[in-house]
């Protein structure tokens, strides 16, 4: 074991993955297995007790998985991860675990559209109530707090409007309150900005999109720093016996390991949207070269922004890496490397002009997706925002022109050339 | 999975010479820790001295199973190659062993002595440690007293403080990695893990 702290590019191929001691195997092996055979009944007593490490139950936790959960630690500068089916359940298990009927969440209202009916819908039902905050003031932020408070949550880079979180002064007012802030970094990846090193506590992923990288697979986990003090009045949870652990005291016995360890022995326990060994393997590959592919997006991003940006069919262009752009100071204070490669702009002419350049692209994707090495577009408010009401559409940045690109590694003269073209079938006639 | 000890309380030294005692996790406690300036051996010192070991013996230990020293006693137990032992003067057996009421009665001199007692009882503990001829002294995650570690060194001991052996044994061989806690370990040799 070399006494270096290793570089990011070093740990994206190696953290989690050590060669297996017996086969000698240098690639990540896929333990494709429901469960693990214990060595005795003492060892089985003391895996389930939390008295010993060891493999359970893959619901729980998996050797796969596992390795993929330590390398998205470890480039997120985290203490661990817990590694979830997807990006939604990754949030779900985090709000699961901190909030519960009575409590209250304050969230940003430029969330992804999904994040917001998680939080409106089916967690209102559950009787957490969530207010949400326009803008990116952490003073509206700060006054939207109530004393049954248990969290605050926004995104590093928002889906579609690309604001850009001041995540310092959000911890700052989280902290106030001895609550944690919990940041969505799925279009930013560790790669572009680190939350955990901004005063943020938990960063949550889906791992679907450039984690991962290629669109092949749904993946979402949760990372901490280890530095919140849970142990606080907000989250008795954590500093009380628990019953179903033999009287154990979360903060007492784990200390810094306790959210995660938690998040994973009673969440992932009775929630159960665990990541697959196959989808791990699958992401963890993906992550080996996330600093790659995520210079060459935000390289692209830049040359298609400012290509549209010039041209007089475009309306405007919602990327922070332009200098018209509201957060553009902002995004290169968090962002030096480039606001992601995500971002949304208005064609001339409304929605019908709009749509038929959706319909004429040929080289870029028309799905609901982000991430992807591919080139992807989508009209956000008939799909992915298409359960918002007009108000929250408003709130969310989700004109009914606007048209979300997700910028592939592709040949970026290629990329321009098919929205010229789109373009141009577009506008025809007008 | 990591394991504090039962008393988490930040030994102050004062301006005046005085010392006080004030929750590590407090926010005085934790800016105390930011102003540390006693730093013990690094991760690959402490996997050689991990690794070198044949017996530990666990001052402080309690037959609870709630108490974090039962957690490290029962993993050291299953997950080690170590001979333990349990040192408790007020207990008979924990984890089915007999309890020893001080190192000095132990049936040997255990390589490393790990401590579950508060900071200001680590000085009296060394004392102890180096009566017995024990070379390591490792005191659990969330206690601190530097003078007592700056002691133990004088007395040529090798100290580790404010770690938990659990972890850190666990760090390199498998165990927190298996949960999704970064290890920092990267190696392209074959390790057991």
């Amino acid at each position: 074991m070399a006494d270096r702290e290793y570089g990011f590019r070093t740990r994206a191929i190696h953290a989690g993955n050590i060669p297996d001691q017996v086969t000698g195997a240098r690639a990540l092996p896929i333990y494709q297995t429901s469960a693990f055979v214990f060595d005795d009944t003492a060892d089985a007593a003391a895996r389930f007790a939390l008295q010993k490490y060891g493999n359970i139950y893959s619901r729980l936790a998996n050797p796969t998985v596992a390795a993929f959960e330590e390398r998205v630690a470890s480039l997120e500068g985290g203490i661990g991860a817990v590694a979830t089916a997807s990006g939604l359940s990754a949030q779900f298990v985090t709000f699961a675990s901190l909030a519960g009927a009575g409590d209250h969440i304050v969230a940003s209202a430029n969330l992804y559209g999904g994040s917001i009916t998680q939080l409106d819908v089916t967690l209102r039902r559950f009787g957490v109530e969530t207010t949400f905050v326009q803008g990116s003031d952490p003073a509206d932020y700060a006054a939207a707090i109530k004393d049954n408070t248990k969290l605050v949550f926004a995104e590093t880079i928002a889906n579609p409007s690309g604001e850009i979180a001041d995540i310092e002064g959000l911890a700052e007012v989280a902290h106030a309150h001895h609550l944690p802030l919990i940041i969505d970094s799925t279009i930013a990846t560790p790669y572009l900005n680190r939350p955990l090193e901004w005063g943020a506590d938990v960063v949550i992923h889906s791992a679907t999109k450039f984690l991962g990288g290629h669109g092949t697979t749904l993946g979402g986990v949760v990372v901490e720093g280890g530095r919140f003090h849970w142990a606080n009045e907000n989250f008795p949870k954590f500093d009380e016996p628990t019953p179903t652990y033999g009287g154990l005291n979360w903060h007492g016995i784990f200390g810094e390991y306790a959210f995660l360890t938690r998040l994973r022995a009673e969440q992932l326990r009775d929630i159960g949207p665990t990541l697959s060994p196959h989808s791990a393997w699958l992401l963890a590959q993906g992550v080996e070269t996330l600093p790659f592919r995520i210079q060459a997006h935000v390289d692209n991003a830049r040359i298609v922004a400012e290509w549209l940006d010039a041209d007089p069919r475009i309306e405007f262009v919602n990327w922070a890496g332009l200098p018209g752009h509201a957060h553009h100071e902002r995004a290169k204070k968090y962002l030096p490397k480039g606001p992601g490669s995500v971002f949304s702009f208005g064609v001339r002419g409304g929605r019908e002009v709009g749509q038929k350049f959706i319909e004429s692209v040929d080289l870029a994707s028309h799905l609901a997706n982000i991430g992807d090495a591919k080139t992807l577009i989508i009209h956000p408010a008939s799909t992915t925002h298409a359960q918002l009401s007009e108000q929250q559409l408003v709130e969310a940045g989700v004109l009914p022109g606007l048209v979300r690109l997700s910028v592939g590694i592709e040949d970026p003269e290629d990329i321009v050339y098919d929205l010229d073209q789109a373009l141009t079938a577009a506008t025809k006639g007008n | 999975m990591a394991a504090t000890a039962t008393a988490e309380l930040e030994t102050v030294s004062l301006s005046n010479g005085l010392t006080c005692e004030v929750p590590s996790d407090s926010p005085l406690g934790k800016l105390l820790k930011s102003q540390r300036t006693w730093v013990g051996p690094n991760a690959k010192e402490r996997l050689k001295l991990l690794r070198n070991a044949k017996s530990v013996a666990i001052v402080g230990a309690s037959p609870n199973a709630a108490r974090a020293s039962y957690f490290v006693g029962t993993y050291l137990q299953q997950s080690s190659p170590y001979r333990v032992y349990f040192v408790n003067p007020m207990a008979e057996t924990i984890l089915g062993q007999k309890a020893y009421p001080d190192l000095a009665s132990l049936p040997e001199v255990p390589d490393i002595v790990d401590v579950f007692r508060k900071g200001s009882d680590i000085p009296g503990v060394i004392d102890e440690v180096v009566a017995v001829g024990a070379k390591n002294v490792w005191v659990q995650l969330g206690i601190w007293n530097q003078d007592a570690a700056v002691y133990g060194e004088s007395k040529g001991l090798t100290v580790v403080m404010d770690r938990c052996i659990k972890i850190e044994h666990a760090r390199f061989n498998g165990g927190l990695h298996l949960l999704g806690f970064d290890t920092g370990q990267i190696t392209a040799r074959k390790t057991i893990r």
